[in-house]
């Protein structure tokens, strides 16, 4: 909240469950943070409950699961008592989700550009000329160099990183003041990755948003955000500044940071993470 | 000395596609070699090319001095084996381990079965009391982890290894190239491998080559990399793109 002083988002001590045949498993266990205009990063590995308590917030959690949270409101607004339908025009509208994989994200049988004019035209009430007009300029503003054409493809015939600027494009149209992106440049190539990125960055900026990053890659988050939270089986371990990163307390931020080759870096065997069970407890 | 893997002027073509315009390459035995590109450049057809499973048109791949026909027999897999990217699509999901590991021991007609499934387990840090699991009762380093017994029980003298590592999480990832670079030492093997990941193939490999669209874009040993002693655009984007996000302005 260094820039803003107004909370976007609030959550404190929420918990997804999920009933399984052997019993409960406490997928997020009492996650607590706040959000401003801002770009935080939640980093974690598979399991570590990052990518359910970003689906919590944007209310995706599969039915069979239960959430409670003491409080878990955007601009506060109560995200557990709202109705279905309120929660219906916030999602898309005032929070938006960017996914790892446009393969899957993007409808296979709709053209990129209908897609987006669906999204804003489910939002606002604006005439067919004028949201093939704002989706073109999205298009353009996500850069990519010949709107019109990629207007009329579809996701099988453009490429990932192509893909992935479609979907950005298309949760900007509404303008939302929160976005939360699940990895969402890990199915791409590097110098890709870069580019989106970049753009993702710009626009986050541009429009004063609030952005969640959930990603495995604690160096990508620590470069692209502010703030850090760092999960480990559904816990928040440690919480610090991006660029403090080098002083993290916590030995699983310490090895989650030290595992990963680098160039330059000649460290034979390479030091792996020592799971210590009082982390999760 | 005979190369333990040598390509020439190779050839590979999808329909009418050419996925690899007339590459070469050389990796002498024991060492460590690694190809690096970005989707599409052909790095894993290379790799598959060598091991049989892509359509080669021209050139020609000799394994330890022995040129290749278009047919692999069995004795070219007992000395090469390659590991996939993906350890949730290449085990067999209805077979346990030890099924898994006997399947190759059986068509090699080994008889000393029961050892070499107990020895490879061990090789790669499971041991017995996953014998009899099924691979969805693993988690993603186990199932790697099998991949590469089920790779090692033949005691090839070649491994491929195609992203071995880019499906899993950061620190298990640390421990299946720790575990694969012991193995290499222990036994003397040649490392052929795939990522997209510069700063794996420096730590794993001695010699790499970029490659971009089907074609070698250079040829550098991994000190250079360090150094950043690189003379193409290419391959200077790729370093900078690991270096991370960088702000601008």
């Amino acid at each position: 909240m260094s820039r803003e002083t107004k909370t976007l988002l609030e959550v404190d001590d929420l918990r997804v469950t999920f009933p399984t045949r052997t019993g409960l498993i406490e997928a997020v266990r009492g996650v607590s943070f706040s959000l401003g205009r801002e770009r935080l990063g939640i980093v974690g590995e598979s399991g570590s409950g990052k990518s359910q308590t970003g689906r919590a917030i944007m209310g995706l959690t599969p039915p069979q699961a239960r959430i409670s949270a003491n409080k878990l409101a955007f601009d506060g607004i109560d995200l557990l008592s709202v109705s279905p339908r309120e929660r219906r025009a916030l999602r898309g509208k005032r929070i938006a989700m960017i996914l790892q994989d446009p393969k899957y994200s993007l409808d296979p049988v709709m053209s990129i550009g209908r897609q987006i004019v669906e999204t804003l035209r489910t939002h606002e009430k604006v005439g067919k000329a004028e949201a093939r007009d704002r989706a073109l300029a999205m298009l353009e503003a996500v850069q990519i160099r010949d709107p019109s054409r990629v207007f009329n493809l579809h996701p099988h015939e453009v490429s990932g990183g192509m893909g992935q600027r479609a979907m950005i494009a298309m949760m900007l149209i509404a303008g939302p003041e929160m976005m939360i992106a699940d990895e969402p440049t890990s199915a791409l190539d590097v110098t890709v990755q870069l580019d989106v990125l970049g753009i993702l960055d710009r626009l986050v900026s541009e429009r004063g948003m609030g952005l969640i990053f959930i990603s495995h890659d604690l160096r990508l988050v620590s470069s692209f955000c502010d703030r850090v939270i760092v999960m480990y089986a559904g816990k928040v371990v440690e919480q610090l500044k991006a660029s403090e990163l080098g002083h993290a307390q916590h030995p699983y931020t310490r090895g989650l940071l030290n595992c990963m080759p680098k160039i330059g870096a000649d460290r034979h065997p390479l030091p792996v993470l020592d799971r210590k069970p009082e982390w999760a407890a | 000395m005979t190369s333990a893997i040598a390509v020439d002027r190779l050839e590979v073509i999808f329909d009418r596609f050419r996925a690899l315009k007339g590459v070469s390459l050389d990796v002498q035995p024991g060492e460590s070699f690694g190809l690096v590109g970005e989707s599409g450049s052909g790095k894993s057809t290379l790799l598959r090319a060598i091991a049989g499973l892509a359509p080669v048109a021209s050139g020609s791949i000799a394994v330890n001095g022995k040129t290749l026909g278009p047919r692999r027999d069995k004795a070219f897999y007992r000395e090469v084996q390659m590991v996939f990217q993906d350890p949730y699509g290449s085990l067999h999901p209805r077979q346990t381990v030890d099924r898994l590991l006997q399947e190759p021991l059986a068509i090699h007609g080994f008889a000393d079965g029961e050892k070499r499934i107990q020895r490879a387990l061990d090789e790669v840090g499971l041991g017995n009391g996953f014998r009899f699991r099924y691979s969805h009762q693993l988690s993603g380093g186990q199932r790697q982890r099998v991949a590469i017994a089920r790779a090692l029980i033949l005691e090839p003298s070649i491994l491929l290894l195609d992203e071995p590592t880019s499906a899993l999480d950061a620190s298990v990832q640390a421990e299946v190239l720790n575990l694969l670079e012991e193995v290499r030492k222990r036994r003397k093997l040649t490392f052929l491998m795939v990522s997209h990941d510069l700063a794996i193939i420096t730590h794993m490999c001695e010699r790499l080559m970029v490659m971009q669209s089907g074609e070698a874009v250079e040829n550098l040993a991994a000190a250079d990399l360090v150094e950043r002693r690189v003379t193409k655009d290419y391959t200077r984007n790729l370093l900078r793109a690991s270096d991370g996000f960088v702000r601008t302005g």
